[in-house]
């Protein structure tokens, strides 16, 4: 249907090296970035924060989302105590105005809070896409330790540079200690 | 950073260590094939306690609160005594978790897992003390907003129904912190796992997380936003637990030093009792490396410098019921320190004020057994301090004709005890299946010490 650059790739899902550590991997990464890949991964034990620069990952629009789900958790907080107290049940409590807004604080506090923490937790998974309990990648035996001790690259056979001779010659250049190919 | 520069402190990992080693090591005990003998022994004996607590709990659904010690005037006895103390304890869990993350105290690591563990459990203790002293558990919901038939509504001006949005939404972001933070080291242990069900069971629960760096850029700023919004929560879910003191005009409990000093007072207590944990943690597994000297001197320091806050307040009470020239805090104040209850109050100046200050001392901040004592004077007189609030303010007010004395019964007892049989058990079960140690963040530790201040901060 849509064009692919070589038909072996169709069952290919990408080339994935692995690199001795982090500030290879990090050096190997700036390169792919440089040669032109845009489809490309990597996989790291720990959050290794030079990566951001290297790969150009964008800045990530969660704190937004947080910031959405605090004014709503707390407009909404406010909008119900404000509902209850002055419009759904007006009563006279000690003397005290019907719209007691300092007293109203506390629950709307609580509310943003909580609202801006789901918000985040949701926005974070769902735009990792997960759960993905089965990916290609954990096919792959020493994917394993990726979650340990190994520092891993993946070119992906969809980016529109990818070539699976030339690719593989390129991340060995780059200092892999070994490369696989990742079946789709 | 200047921290790091002026003083040769001790490092926060012990050399030696790669990524290889301490995931390793961290992870070790969650995947043992068999549990061992003494996990058993110790399981049960926390185990017998929670079922006191079951039974408690069954004696109390069917005869009602009239079991307990509470009466007119006294009508909160041990279940408010018990909710502070065990919220108080889940306070420090989110301060060495949320605060010193956002202080980029690269310490906390070691210990920021079981912490707020520790939180969780004790929020979920406390949590349960409202409800039981509701007499009527199954009633709960009247507390709730929803539309019931009689269209009432809860009164929004009472500290007590913010507690209850409070404490719910504490407990659900630490739960989430909590589990945010686990989600990589339950792919660790996906990956580490032999056995097809451990593996399983470890992957549902990692959502399939595969350390992609696109993945790890958009965690972080979330883990970051968590521990921005846990700090506040932290401070304001004490706060409105002061007020439902504060709020009322009870001698004794109407005044402003409570907010800071209740919270301050929190901190304290959870630190005692992260160190009370932590401290036959570190000997039974050997964590020595990773939760060093360093550690337990730095929360030391906390302690005493909270201890020093909670002494402060106790202070300004006194001298403001003086000062105030009121007749009735006057004679309250004079009340707590020679009154029926005054053997207590004494006893909590001595648990509470004069042995923290043995933490001056480094050699008793780095000597295991001193340490753990002091944390336990502290855990104890942590709780009577809630004690004398609770009693003393209420067992004599404004009119003698009305004065009562208050004893707990041992329906009370059990059921406090219980909470702690509850407590113990889900940190065995926590011990046994989950990494008690963050192992991503200690791996990020320990390849960022030699070069620590070459590299660009994570976060």
């Amino acid at each position: 249907m849509h064009a692919v650059p070589m038909e072996q790739s169709e069952s290919l899902y990408g080339l994935l090296a692995e690199y001795a550590d982090a500030s290879t991997l990090v050096a190997a990464s700036r390169r792919v970035r440089e040669e032109g890949y845009t489809v490309f991964d990597a996989y790291t034990p720990y959050p290794v924060a030079a990566l951001d620069e290297a790969m150009a990952i964008q800045p990530t629009r969660i704190p937004m989302w947080v910031l959405l789900g605090a004014l709503i958790g707390g407009v909404t907080a406010y909008g119900m105590q404000y509902y209850a107290a002055v419009i759904d049940y007006p009563w006279n409590v000690g003397g005290k105005p019907l719209h007691s807004w300092p007293a109203f604080i506390p629950i709307t506090f609580e509310l943003a809070v909580l609202g801006g923490a789901l918000f985040g937790l949701i926005a974070m998974i769902v735009k990792n896409r997960l759960p993905e309990p089965y990916h290609p990648l954990f096919d792959v035996p020493a994917f394993d330790q990726a979650s340990q001790h190994a520092f891993f690259l993946c070119i992906e056979a969809s980016d529109p540079r990818f070539d699976r001779e030339q690719t593989r010659q390129f991340l060995q250049a780059l200092g892999a200690k070994e490369v696989t190919e990742v079946v789709a | 950073m200047a921290s790091h520069h002026h003083a040769p402190e001790p490092p926060v990992i012990e050399p030696g260590h790669d990524l290889e080693s301490v995931t390793h090591k961290l992870t070790a005990f969650p995947l043992i094939r068999r549990t061992p003998g003494r996990w058993f022994i110790g399981f049960m004996v926390v185990f017998i306690l929670l079922l006191v607590f079951l039974y408690a709990v069954i004696v109390l659904t069917v005869l009602g609160v009239g079991i307990w010690g509470i009466n007119i005037p006294v009508a909160w006895g041990f279940a408010i005594i018990n909710f502070v103390w065990w919220i108080g304890i889940g306070h420090a869990g989110t301060l060495i978790s949320a605060i010193l993350l956002l202080f980029r105290q690269s310490w906390r690591t070691s210990i920021n897992r079981f912490a707020e563990a520790m939180t969780l459990f004790a929020v979920a203790c406390a949590a349960l003390f409202p409800l039981l002293h509701l007499g009527r558990m199954h009633r709960f919901y009247y507390i709730l907003p929803y539309p019931d038939t009689l269209g009432l509504w809860p009164q929004w001006r009472s500290p007590l129904v913010w507690d209850v949005f409070a404490v719910a939404t504490y407990g659900l972001v630490s739960l989430l912190f909590w589990y945010v933070g686990l989600i990589p080291d339950l792919a660790t242990l996906r990956d580490r796992a032999r056995r097809p069900g451990a593996k399983r069971i470890y992957g549902f629960f990692a959502l399939g997380w595969r350390n992609s760096a696109r993945h790890w850029h958009r965690y972080q700023t979330l883990y970051l936003l968590l521990a921005g919004l846990a700090t506040p929560l932290v401070v304001s879910v004490h706060t409105i637990v002061s007020l439902d003191f504060a709020v009322s005009i009870i001698p004794g409990w109407h005044t402003t030093i409570f907010p800071p000093y209740f919270v301050a007072g929190a901190i304290f207590s959870g630190f005692a009792m992260v160190l009370t944990l932590i401290l036959p943690l570190r000997s039974i597994f050997g964590f020595h490396d990773v939760i060093t000297d360093r550690h337990l001197n730095n929360m030391a320091k906390i302690m005493l410098a909270t201890g020093l806050i909670v002494a402060y307040g106790y202070l300004m009470e006194n001298f403001i019921a003086w000062y105030s020239g009121n007749t009735f805090e006057q004679y309250m104040s004079a009340n707590r320190m020679t009154g029926p209850y005054a053997k207590l109050f004494w006893l909590l100046i001595l648990c509470n004020v004069a042995i923290p200050q043995l933490l001056w001392f480094r050699r008793v901040r780095t000597t295991v057994w001193m340490l753990f004592l002091v944390a336990l004077s502290v855990n104890y007189g942590m709780w009577l301090e809630r004690y004398i609030i609770v009693v003393t303010s209420l067992h004599r007010d404004f009119l003698p004709s009305s004065w009562d004395m208050y004893s707990a019964t041992r329906w009370d007892w059990m059921t406090y005890l219980g909470t702690i049989g509850l407590f113990l058990t889900l940190l065995f079960l926590f011990v046994r299946f989950l990494p008690s140690v963050s192992v991503f963040e200690v791996r990020e530790l320990v390849e960022h010490q030699p070069y620590e201040e070459a590299t660009p901060e994570v976060l």
